[in-house]
């Protein structure tokens, strides 16, 4: 499938999205926080996207946005997707979890948990994966963080 | 039936064990945490960051040339599949095209790393099942080809002969005689592997039908590599979206379908005689031309997101770079095949025992350094 | 001539002290004369094994210290011996300082049954293999209780892991000896080893005696903790397994012990099997001592099989470790037992 065909076909799922990068190898989308979750779903079981496979969940900082960017691949067509959702809210930021759509994507919300301060909503063990356990220092990977020992260019 | 048993008639007290972060079976720095009911695993949790360099937030200071080399340090026993995976998204995203001769060095080194991955992988399998001589026959094979890599580019292990735009060096004038030699000779050492410990029964009988998975379940945890290919998941990248020469060449994706650990185990050794078949034809074409193509000083991508997937030695290896036009990248992502592989570790080891669980941590192959990036 | 030495140092001792003290003396020089037995054949048999591994994987193994690395094994010793003796906090300590003694005495007990030749073998009583048997499963405690006081988790699983392994392996080692008391018709080592002198009870019993030769392999390894029955250890699992938390001496006893352990397996096998200390077609049995070296190339032999199983399996499940067991080395044992009664019944052994 092209991007056009997939971006045709998306349209028709859900509308309140932005789209870029169509004439790139991977159609870039932008969607609400709020309906990330039904769009997720709605990908996976399409019949004929069949987003299957959460190739990568990746926290962000965009500098006033935080934010989450999920890659999904469709293991049927071999199209690979980008999909962001933007949080504005830096104080507590919150998100809808998506481990129970894509088990995959448990341990990388607990990475961007601990990393950016990104509330998963519905994820049940939100605690330090990577950080010691009595870490209280903020969020290492924010644009904001700093640190004494951090080299600054 | 025997869980019943259990229950009812003898009183039971759920414990905690706590295997790692120092422990031979956790290769390197992993901690579980095992609930265990005597020593049958009742969950599985992990711990992880005890080698956490924070590469994804250096790599947001350094510019492009510099992340290739941060790349060695993440898989290290891959670190030439992982320098490339930056090297092709920066040629990707410029759009540099690099000649025939890179792009097949290039396949015969990956091929090489894949197999000098699998080969440690393989005496480490045995090693944990309790065969110690198997580590010594890895060594002996990983030794010949590190001497090859030394000779190429006078590194062992984190190589750095990957460049954007090319190669650091040139090849020696030996390499393609070393790599003819080698490929004959671990033709003929690895049939001595499967007698050593492919065929032996007690090897079979604590694989198979242990750390089952299914191929959706695979598909749903991000299982990619060797270990979804066990489970009949179709996801070579290097058959999907083929990069350097891979589209030159012919080979087999190694698939079974039975999900278990000893189908895992089949599919690297398969792997490994795949590689050779792919050194084996792509030896002779190496074309005569430059080894590097000339690059600007300074690199900067242009705004925007840009993914780059390799095969890995342990799976689909994925750099993800947010570009905002600098030279320096706003956010770099490793998609790390380990991590992804290691999210299913409680799924696949549920209700079987310890000895059970350092089987499946070595089928799906963790080195610990890939995941905590 | 060399007989008269025992003699020799007899009168001597008689001619200084009375009876009595002179005997004690005697048992006390049998006594450090078999702990040096002990120590030597330990450190022996670690040397032999690391050459043996060298081997098979490839490389030298120890080969810098001594001739041939020979006193390679006694550095370690050395350096074992000096170091600090380290433990938990949280042991249980009367517990944990007693288990490594258990281990060594029941090996070093059984050493006295051991016929190395028809002259040097300190205890030939008429039970002599029931009493071996049975010494050597009270070494099981000694591991049993390293894995309870050490209280570490990973003993504690190694410690269980032994309960389960020797209790259920006693048995075929047990029954497989049996076969062969069928045969001999005494449990006494020095007349067992006597009636093979017109051939060995392995040839003698033919079928069932070569069945029961390997259930005894199989269970000897399995009774010596060594790979692919080494889930007690177990290194890739649970560290070290039972001995975690020993260092020093205390973890030296352990390790001295288990090749002795094999030492004493293997013995067994050569007395039962292949007739002991006796030359083959009796070409040397006029000459005193010559038994020593027969002895000690039998035994030589079977350990190298012990060593060659070690470099060469895998590991055993626990499960199923307990399914050969009791699903098949019990059942064959019995049957085989049964067999061998009905054969020395009617006559059809050699």
């Amino acid at each position: 499938m092209t991007n056009t065909d997939i971006k045709n076909k998306i349209e028709t799922l859900q509308s309140d999205l932005t789209f870029s990068q169509e004439d790139g190898d991977m159609l870039c989308i932008e969607v609400s926080k709020d309906t990330l979750k039904d769009f997720l779903t709605k990908l996976k079981n399409d019949a004929d996207l069949s987003f299957d496979y959460l190739f990568a969940l990746t926290g962000m900082d965009f500098g006033e946005d935080l934010g989450v960017i999920y890659h999904l691949e469709s293991t049927k067509h071999r199209n690979l997707i980008q999909i962001t959702a933007k949080i504005s809210d830096r104080e507590n930021p919150e998100i809808d979890s998506i481990h129970e759509v894509f088990p995959a994507a448990y341990y990388n919300e607990m990475e961007a948990h601990e990393f950016f301060g990104i509330k998963f909503k519905g994820h049940p063990d939100l605690k330090h994966l990577f950080l010691p356990e009595d870490w209280d220092k903020g969020f290492p990977m924010r644009k904001d963080y700093t640190d004494v020992n951090m080299l600054v260019r | 039936m025997k869980e019943e048993f259990l229950t009812d008639q003898l009183k039971t007290q759920e414990y905690f064990l706590n295997m790692g972060p120092q422990h031979p079976a956790t290769h390197g720095v992993l901690r579980l945490l095992l609930k265990l009911d005597g020593e049958i695993l009742r969950n599985v949790d992990m711990d992880l960051g005890f080698i956490h360099r924070s590469i994804e937030k250096m790599c947001e200071r350094d510019t492009y040339k510099q992340i290739v080399h941060l790349t060695d340090r993440l898989d290290y026993l891959s670190s030439h599949i992982n320098n490339e995976a930056v090297a092709l998204l920066v040629e990707k995203a410029l759009n540099i095209e690099v000649n025939d001769r890179i792009k097949i060095i290039r396949t015969i080194m990956d091929e090489l790393t894949r197999i000098s991955s699998h080969v440690l992988w393989w005496g480490v399998m045995g090693m944990d099942i309790g065969a110690l001589t198997t580590f010594m026959y890895g060594f002996r094979e990983r030794e010949l080809i590190n001497d090859i890599f030394e000779e190429t580019c006078g590194a062992r292990l984190t190589m750095n002969y990957n460049l954007i735009g090319g190669l650091r060096y040139d090849i020696h004038e030996n390499f393609v005689k070393r790599v003819k030699d080698f490929v004959a000779h671990f033709k003929k050492k690895l049939p001595e592997y499967d007698k050593l410990l492919t065929g032996n029964i007690i090897f079979r009988k604590r694989l198979e039908g242990i750390g089952y998975i299914s191929k959706e379940d695979a598909i749903a945890y991000g299982l990619n590599g060797p270990t979804a290919r066990g489970s009949g998941v179709s996801c070579d990248i290097r058959k999907i979206h083929p990069y350097s020469a891979y589209d030159m060449v012919d080979f087999e994706e190694a698939i079974y379908t039975e999900g278990d650990s000893y189908a895992r185990y089949k599919v690297r050794i398969k792997e490994m005689w795949q590689s050779l078949s792919i050194i084996e034809q792509l030896i002779d074409k190496i074309p005569e031309g430059e080894y590097k193509v000339k690059t600007k000083a300074v690199i900067k991508l242009p705004a925007g997101s840009f993914v780059q997937r390799v095969e890995s030695a342990r799976g689909d290896f994925g750099v993800f770079a947010y570009s905002d036009g600098q030279k320096f990248p706003y956010r770099f992502k490793f998609r790390s095949p380990g991590f992804a592989n290691l999210t299913a570790l409680n799924k696949m080891s549920k209700g079987l025992k310890i000895a059970d669980l350092v089987a499946i941590l070595s089928t799906i192959d963790v080195v610990v350094p890939d995941i905590d990036r | 001539m060399i007989l008269n030495i025992f003699t020799d140092i007899h009168e001597l001792l008689l001619g200084l002290m009375s009876e009595e003290a002179a005997h004690i003396l005697e048992l006390v020089l049998i006594a450090a004369g078999y702990l040096g037995i002990f120590a030597i054949l330990g450190l022996l048999l670690v040397w032999l094994e690391r050459r043996v591994a060298g081997f098979f994987q490839l490389r030298l193994g120890p080969n810098r210290v001594g001739p041939m690395g020979l006193f390679q094994t006694i550095a370690d010793a050395l350096k074992l011996v000096s170091k600090e003796l380290t433990g938990t906090v949280k042991a249980d300590m009367q517990l944990y300082k007693l288990a490594p003694y258990f281990v060594i005495t029941t090996a070093l007990m059984s050493l006295a049954l051991i016929p190395f030749s028809y002259e040097i073998h300190a205890f030939d009583i008429n039970i002599g293999l029931f009493f071996l048997t049975s010494v050597s499963s009270i070494g099981v405690i000694g591991i049993f209780l390293a894995g309870w006081a050490s209280n570490n988790k990973y003993s504690l699983i190694g410690g269980m892991r032994t309960g389960i392994q020797m209790i259920s392996y006693e048995l075929s080692v047990g029954m497989s000896i049996v076969t062969m008391v069928v045969l001999a018709g005494t449990l006494q080592i020095s007349e067992i080893v006597e009636i093979q002198k017109d051939g060995w009870l392995i040839f003698k019993g033919h079928i069932p005696a070569l069945i029961a030769f390997m259930v005894f392999m199989i269970a000897g390894t399995a009774e010596s903790n060594r790979t692919p029955f080494d889930l007690v250890e177990a290194e890739s699992e649970l560290g070290a397994g039972f001995h975690t938390e020993y260092s020093g001496m205390n973890f030296a006893y352990y390790f001295l012990a288990e090749f002795v352990n094999l030492f004493i397996i293997s013995s067994v096998a050569v007395v039962l099997f292949f007739g002991g200390w006796l030359s083959p077609f009796g070409i040397t049995d006029s000459i005193p001592f010559a038994g020593l070296f027969w002895f000690g190339i039998k035994v030589v032999g079977v350990i190298f099989i012990f060593m060659w199983f070690r470099w060469t399996f895998p590991r055993f499940r626990i499960d199923q470790l307990l399914t050969l067991e009791w699903k098949y080395l019990l059942p064959i044992n019995i049957v085989n037992i049964v067999l061998m009664a009905l054969m020395v019944w009617l006559g059809l052994t050699f």
